[in-house]
């Protein structure tokens, strides 16, 4: 039995413990893990992440239970002091000393603190460790306590640097980055780029200060301020330093292994230190005089040592090494690949600036003209993995090179061609190095069948997840030269796609989940399946969400938004925005009476938070005694129709906007859907309705209304594009009617129209022929379908409040009249809210 | 309200049979939740499959006590529920998260005799 011993828990050591264990599975090697954090390795590169859940396990890498079952030992809290390597042996802190064979130091780097007078004042951190932002978050509170408008200063314009910018940011200080070089990202980028970044990062409110060289931390005894060489100075509260990272290589003093002048302990390309059984990797290694601060070098040395460590293998760590990098940094896509400075004596750039959408773009070409040398991409990094390829294989560049950067101008043409068209040996996954041959190879080789298999078999994808949408081109265009048809099954329970599933429901009249399950599912269903039928029979026969309760998603099931605390919210329906006097009192005494929440939404009209389940049957009760009708807030069905208030009063207006909105909310009201529908009606093209940026929208014009349709607001929005003009009330209901009837029976499940519409071959164009020319001879169809749904609606509250024993369900214990005594409310600016997570 | 007050409970070691209601007030492949001493359980009548199952009410991803009102179903031929959150999946049988690393919820046991539905407590 020999004993390897990993000096170091973070990433690359954790790298190490998995390829070791999956070549090595037990028997003769026992491996031994240090880490000197209290908690097993974590994602680092995801760092940032933790000020949004402040969960520390979402980061680890494994938890504490992979190490055993892989036979791991892992020791956490400890740090190695010193090693012996005539004994070939290791002591640490406690003064415990381990016997080794082979020793791998992965001790990774520490943050540089640069000798600045004042540095060790109170409110100065460093960016390294889930420790040091949980102390940032604790003093960055406190601060905020005291000053309502503290300034948190970042020192360092590097990637980590306005990462941790970002991270002060969240914590609602005022950001300021100050760095030292005159650009930002001086490693990555050129002067353009890094003003086109600076631009865009000073418009998200981070403020920007290049060419600054930090003389003396001011205050007394905590920091209040930072002076510059020169006369000025900046106020700060708090100060974050990112300048950069020294190796951790103090372990090599002790045992005289070679280090390098500025730090690292020297490699060879087998990982080998100058002690043949000692070995070193990621960011403590000095290879070829560079330390590597990525991940993706440091996984491969783990790699190499494992393969050399285990003897399996002549698997040497390359000789050049690609340090190109895509992340989004504070929603801004960045992007460096190969040389991104190539001097004007070894190739031309091409450079693409667009100052307005912060936009800036540059590849280097050699100076024939046939190679890609490298680039730089800002705020659109959509063809980074393309130009990556290109730049790695040195394949052959298209006949007009400016493609690259500006994308294929005339139609049909592709720039870039598809991942396909890659060498075998192309590296996709850079993180877990996996080649096109790999992907591809598992599906031919039948050890994958789709794409969480591959995943599986060959890891790629599950390091930084950059790669995610080239890994899945190569797995459907194999799946497809392999005959096989991709298909979008909905889940393991039925083997069909939305709209297939949709005609079989129609065809054999199955009215329930059950019926659906045992005439072409399998199994018992899930809660994917489930709501999806729920809204297929509701699409059908317009059922209600009464008739099945438990196949409904959760907020279906009770016919209210569910919240962050398991309290829900109701929205009573208020058709067009119009209410009387009357009813917004009814509101208002409900949400007295219940002591809810109360806020005005985007659709117009009033939504009451915080009911409990037992108080939603009488909250309805009083509201539809009023006359409302339950909203379909909670649904994936006709929200609201916006109006504007038209010609009735408004002075611009060419026709009665708000009357038309209420008849297409009155039509339209309880339709279940693929994905939520909104509407809009404007009496004029001022188009205060907003209706393009609805799934359908109905625009007043010289001689009739504008019907645009498949446009949306939220995380990707678009304009609504024009259906139909000049048309009368009566025809553009028809065609509402054939549009969202031909939407609901064909789009994907919880497909919002605009991406539906996308995904139409033909576009608006085919749209029109459809709905508009009935090209397909199914608008009859359409209306028919449409009529029969619209004659059978029913208030699904108004059956609850009528009928007592569909009451039963809003009750939060079966045994016991008890409510919940686990919920907690806090008091916010005269209303209350749920105590935060 | 903490994580440590539901712990699984074995069929054989169930010492108390705490008697709940009529198998007919339960709703077809459907969950409610129950109260026992201070703790809030969600119990399952998985009628497809003729089975029926217990757990903690509370989702371990953000600690509300809503898994009684999530969706039920199986994967693989485990029998699972999803939160109404966030549709964190549980399964029935073990407890453990079915699509993530959170930790396992708390199962229970359930009989039922002449027609009575009881859930299985050690204390």
């Amino acid at each position: 039995m020999k004993n390897v011993l990993v000096v170091g828990n973070g990433m690359v050591g954790y790298k190490f413990c998995e390829k070791f264990r999956a070549s090595q599975k037990d028997g003769d090697y026992k491996l031994i893990v240090f880490g000197e954090e209290p908690r097993p390795a974590y994602d680092r590169v995801h760092l940032s992440e933790y000020f949004e859940n402040q969960d520390a396990q979402k980061l680890e890498l494994a938890p504490r239970e992979w190490y055993r079952e892989n036979n791991i030992e892992l020791i956490t809290s400890e740090r190695i002091t010193s090693i012996n390597s005539k004994q070939k042996e290791i002591e640490t802190s406690s003064k415990k000393t381990y016997p080794y064979d082979y020793l791998v130091l992965a001790t990774g780097s520490s943050p540089f603190v640069p000798p600045i007078d004042g540095v060790d004042k109170q409110g100065v951190f460093v960016y390294r460790t889930i420790e040091d932002l949980e102390d940032m978050l604790t003093y960055a509170a406190k601060l905020k306590k005291e000053k309502p408008n503290s300034k948190a200063t970042v020192l360092g314009g590097g990637l980590l640097g306005l990462e941790a910018a970002k991270a002060v940011m969240d914590m609602g200080l005022e950001p300021h980055v100050v760095e030292f070089a005159d650009k930002l990202m001086p490693r990555q980028l050129d002067n353009s780029g890094s003003n086109i970044l600076k631009q865009k990062l000073e418009s998200l409110g981070i403020n920007i200060h290049l060419s600054k060289a930090t003389s003396k931390i001011l205050g007394n005894g905590k920091i209040e301020g930072m002076q510059f060489k020169g006369a000025d100075r900046l106020d700060t509260d708090m100060l974050v330093i990112s300048a950069g990272i020294r190796p951790r290589d103090e372990l090599a003093k002790t045992c005289d292994l070679e280090a390098g002048p500025r730090g690292g302990i020297v490699v060879n390309n087998k990982m080998q230190t100058s002690d043949p059984s000692i070995y070193a990797i990621g960011e403590v290694a000095l290879y070829n005089q560079m330390i590597y601060g990525l991940v993706a070098p440091g996984y491969e040395m783990a790699d190499i040592a494992v393969e050399q460590i285990l003897g399996s293998s002549e698997k040497f760590m390359s000789e050049h090494i690609d340090m190109s990098t895509k992340l989004k940094l504070i929603g801004v896509d960045v992007a460096s690949f190969g040389n991104p400075f190539v001097p004007a004596e070894e190739g031309h750039s091409i450079l693409f600036e667009n100052k307005i959408n912060h936009v800036y773009k540059r590849i280097n070409i050699s100076t024939d003209g046939k190679k890609l040398l490298g680039g730089i991409l800002i705020g659109d990094a959509e063809d980074y993995n393309m130009l990556h390829q290109i730049y790695l294989n040195g394949m052959a560049l298209p006949e007009n090179i400016e493609d690259l950067v500006l994308g294929a101008r005339s139609e049909g043409d592709d720039s870039f061609g598809s991942a396909m068209a890659l060498p075998d040996s192309a590296q996709i996954c850079s993180c877990e190095n996996v080649s096109k041959k790999d992907i591809c190879g598992s599906l031919l080789e039948g050890e994958a069948t789709n794409f969480k298999e591959v995943v599986c078999q060959t890891k790629a994808t599950s390091g930084c997840g950059g790669c995610k949408p080239m890994v899945t081109e190569l797995v459907n265009e194999t799946l497809k030269s392999l005959g096989q048809e991709v298909k979008e099954t909905i889940c393991e329970h039925f083997e069909y796609t939305r709209q297939e599933l949709y005609d079989i429901i129609k065809v054999k009249k199955i009215r329930t989940f059950d019926e659906a399950l045992d005439a072409c599912g399998i199994g018992h269903g899930c809660e994917t399946c489930k709501p999806l039928i729920a809204s297929i029979l509701a699409s059908l026969y317009n059922d209600t969400a009464n008739k099945e309760d438990v196949i409904q998603d959760s907020n279906d099931k009770f016919l209210a938004n569910i919240q962050r605390n398991g309290t829900y919210s109701v929205v009573p329906r208020i058709p067009g925005g119009e209410i009387t006097p009357e009813k917004l009192i009814t509101i208002g005494e409900v949400g007295k009476k219940y002591n809810l929440y109360t806020k005005i939404t985007g659709g117009q009209r009033i939504d009451l938070f915080g009911a409990q389940l037992h108080e939603l049957p009488g909250i309805w009760k009083t509201l539809i005694d009023a006359g409302f009708e339950s909203g379909h807030a909670y649904g994936k069905s006709l929200r609201t129709v916006k109006s504007c208030v038209g010609s009735t009063w408004c002075r611009y207006g060419m026709d009665e906007s708000v009357s038309f909105a209420i008849e297409l909310e009155d039509r339209y009201k309880g339709l279940r859907s693929p994905h939520k529908i909104k509407g809009g009606v404007s009496g004029c093209i001022r188009e205060c309705a907003e209706a393009r940026g609805k799934d359908f929208g109905v625009i007043a014009v010289e001689g009739g209304w504008n019907l645009y349709v498949c446009g949306n607001g939220g995380a990707t929005p678009k304009h609504a594009q024009l259906l139909a003009e000049q048309i009368d009330n009566e025809t553009c209901i028809k065609y509402l009617d054939r549009f969202l009837m031909y939407y609901i029976q064909t789009a994907a499940p919880l497909m919002r129209t605009a991406a539906w519409l996308d995904k139409l071959e033909g576009g608006i164009e085919q749209l029109k022929k459809v709905v508009v020319e009935d090209s397909l001879s199914i608008a009859a169809e359409l209306e028919e379908e449409m009529q029969q749904l619209v004659d059978a609606y029913e208030c699904e509250w108004r059956q609850i409040v009528e009928n007592e024993e569909l009451q039963g369900r809003f009750k939060h214990y079966l045994n016991s009249d008890e409510t919940d005594d686990n919920l907690v409310f806090v008091p916010m600016r005269d209303q209350k809210m749920p105590k935060a997570w | 309200m903490n994580l440590s007050t539901y712990e699984t409970v074995k069929n054989t070691d169930a010492n108390v049979w705490f008697e709940i209601a009529k198998e007919s007030d339960f709703p077809k492949n459907g969950g409610v939740c129950i109260k026992y001493k201070d703790k809030q359980i969600a119990v399952y009548n998985f009628t497809r499959k003729g089975t029926w199952y217990a757990c903690q009410n509370l989702c371990p991803h953000k600690l509300e006590m809503v898994l009684s009102r999530g969706m039920i179903g199986d994967e693989g031929g485990i029998p699972k529920v999803a939160c109404p959150m966030h549709k964190k999946t549980f399964s029935l049988e073990s407890g453990e998260n079915l699509n993530g690393d959170l930790e396992a919820i708390a199962v229970y046991p359930v009989k039922i005799e002449k027609g009575i539905v009881y859930v299985g407590f050690s204390e």
